[in-house]
């Protein structure tokens, strides 16, 4: 008796499960309506994703508006380009002008979730001396993260359980959350990007 | 959760068989096995799960039917970060894709955001290379058919033909698996397309090229050989998400629920 109430309610829910696209869709539709003038068309803010940062509070790309970001993909377990990634980050940092330093921040995007739990971005930050607010750590879910390195064209595979192979790339977004530069390569002069990061930031 | 899974299946399954596995409408299963992929890691056999494929690719009557009940998707009404200009580039409007499209013919000019939608909205997902690249070495009676000549010369034979994308679909071999088309109409979207580590800039095509790819000593083509898959990774390579190409297209595919 117990199974066949449960297969009752089962034949209740499905109908629900499958029409839950549909319902996702026409909140997204009516929510755009109200944002459509605030989210350009170009904007990273469309996207839906919800990120843990390394204080593990949840977040949404969007919330980030306002500020000029720059952004990079990495693993805290790499040894290979991310430490030359995370210094190049750190370069750029130091020589944007204390008058505009407040307008910008720096957001690394795990390619591993599954390894870098807010626990273990927290404790990359404190070692590497970038525990402060300027600094976001985020790592998403396997889906949200393939997606968001589709939007910055930055492409990687997991190589062995430890280690990835991937494209370095830093992007720069606008206050609106648009694409206005990339810069591609290891230890490559950045001084086209700090120039960017100069000229966009408030 | 689980058990909640496995007794959709067995309740679908009931319905429409009585036994054996439960295979959605449309679709075939393809069952697990191992492969050695062109871009294999450091050439090791990957294990593929078993799952459930689309016959055919999505087509122009179907995507035209999708994009009505999800209007953000038509044609004037999509985001520029999710397709480029060219997506649904040779629709008219908004509600037809002319005269010119055939309605069974794989819907092309797709960006990877409406190809992954599109499935998502089905219950469905996009299938990985993994998954697409396994099922597509089929040929009629093999699963593996890669080793064989007449495989290949099928597919380059292909390469060769113009304008292929607006041919009927199911107008190729049906293979192995109950699968059509997968070779011979149109190239596939597949999920995780931006896996693959090759530049497609020529100036940039050094071959490992360290500066660029973190790792990229252990990312190298294990069968050269093998020049009809090569052509593929190279193209998958090369491509952006928000790309709409005119010989691209996409099927969907769905997880296996009750693996023993």
């Amino acid at each position: 008796m117990k199974y066949i109430i449960r297969h009752i309610l089962f034949i209740l829910v499905i109908p629900a499960l499958f029409t839950s696209c549909k319902d996702k869709n026409s909140e997204v539709i009516a929510e755009a309506s109200v944002t459509d003038t605030a989210i350009s068309e170009l904007s990273i803010y469309n996207l839906p994703s919800v990120w843990t940062t390394q204080n593990n509070e949840a977040i949404e790309l969007k919330e980030l508006n306002g500020d000029v970001l720059v952004m990079v993909m990495i693993y805290t377990s790499c040894t290979a380009a991310c430490p030359r990634l995370i210094a190049d980050m750190r370069a750029i940092e130091a020589q944007v002008p204390d008058s505009k330093k407040g307008n910008v921040k720096y957001v690394f995007i795990s390619i591993d979730p599954a390894t870098d739990t807010p626990q273990r971005l927290k404790a990359f930050a404190i070692e590497n001396d970038m525990d402060d607010e300027k600094w976001i750590f985020l790592r998403g879910t396997e889906e949200d993260t393939r997606e968001f390195a589709a939007v910055l064209a930055v492409n990687y595979k997991k190589i062995s359980p430890m280690d990835f192979s991937h494209s370095n790339i830093i992007s720069v977004f606008n206050q609106k959350g648009e694409l206005v530069h990339q810069k591609e390569g290891l230890g490559v002069n950045n001084k086209e990007t700090v120039e960017k990061i100069v000229e966009t930031a408030r | 959760m689980n058990l909640f899974q496995k007794t959709i299946v067995i309740l679908i399954c009931g319905f429409l068989s009585g036994n054996g596995v439960a295979q959605p409408q449309n679709m075939v299963t393809v069952m697990e096995g191992v492969y050695i992929p062109l871009y294999g890691v450091d050439s090791m056999a990957v294990k593929v799960a078993s799952f459930h494929m689309d016959v055919y690719p999505v087509t122009n009557s179907e995507y035209l039917a999708f994009v009505q009940k999800f209007p953000t998707w038509k044609k004037s009404q999509v985001k520029r970060l999710f397709a480029n200009k060219s997506y649904l580039t040779g629709w008219p409007n908004d509600d037809s894709f002319g005269d010119q499209l055939q309605p069974n013919a794989p819907v092309t000019n797709i960006s990877w955001f409406a190809a992954k939608k599109y499935c998502e909205c089905q219950g469905k997902r996009l299938p990985t290379i993994d998954e697409w690249e396994y099922a597509a070495m089929a040929d009629e009676s093999t699963a593996d058919a890669r080793k064989k000549k007449s495989y290949n010369q099928f597919i380059l034979g292909w390469y060769e033909r113009r304008n292929t994308y607006n041919e009927a679909i199911g107008s190729t071999f049906k293979n192995y698996w109950g699968i059509y088309d997968l070779h011979g109409l149109v190239w596939e979207w597949t999920s995780d397309f931006n896996s693959v580590l090759i530049s497609g800039e020529s100036r940039k095509d050094v071959d490992k090229d360290s500066n660029l790819f973190c790792g990229s000593a252990a990312v190298g083509a294990s069968d050269l050989m093998n020049y009809a898959a090569f052509m593929r990774y190279a193209f998958r390579g090369s491509i952006k998400a928000n790309y709409s190409i005119k010989n691209l297209g996409f099927r969907c595919v769905k997880d296996v629920e009750d693996q023993p």
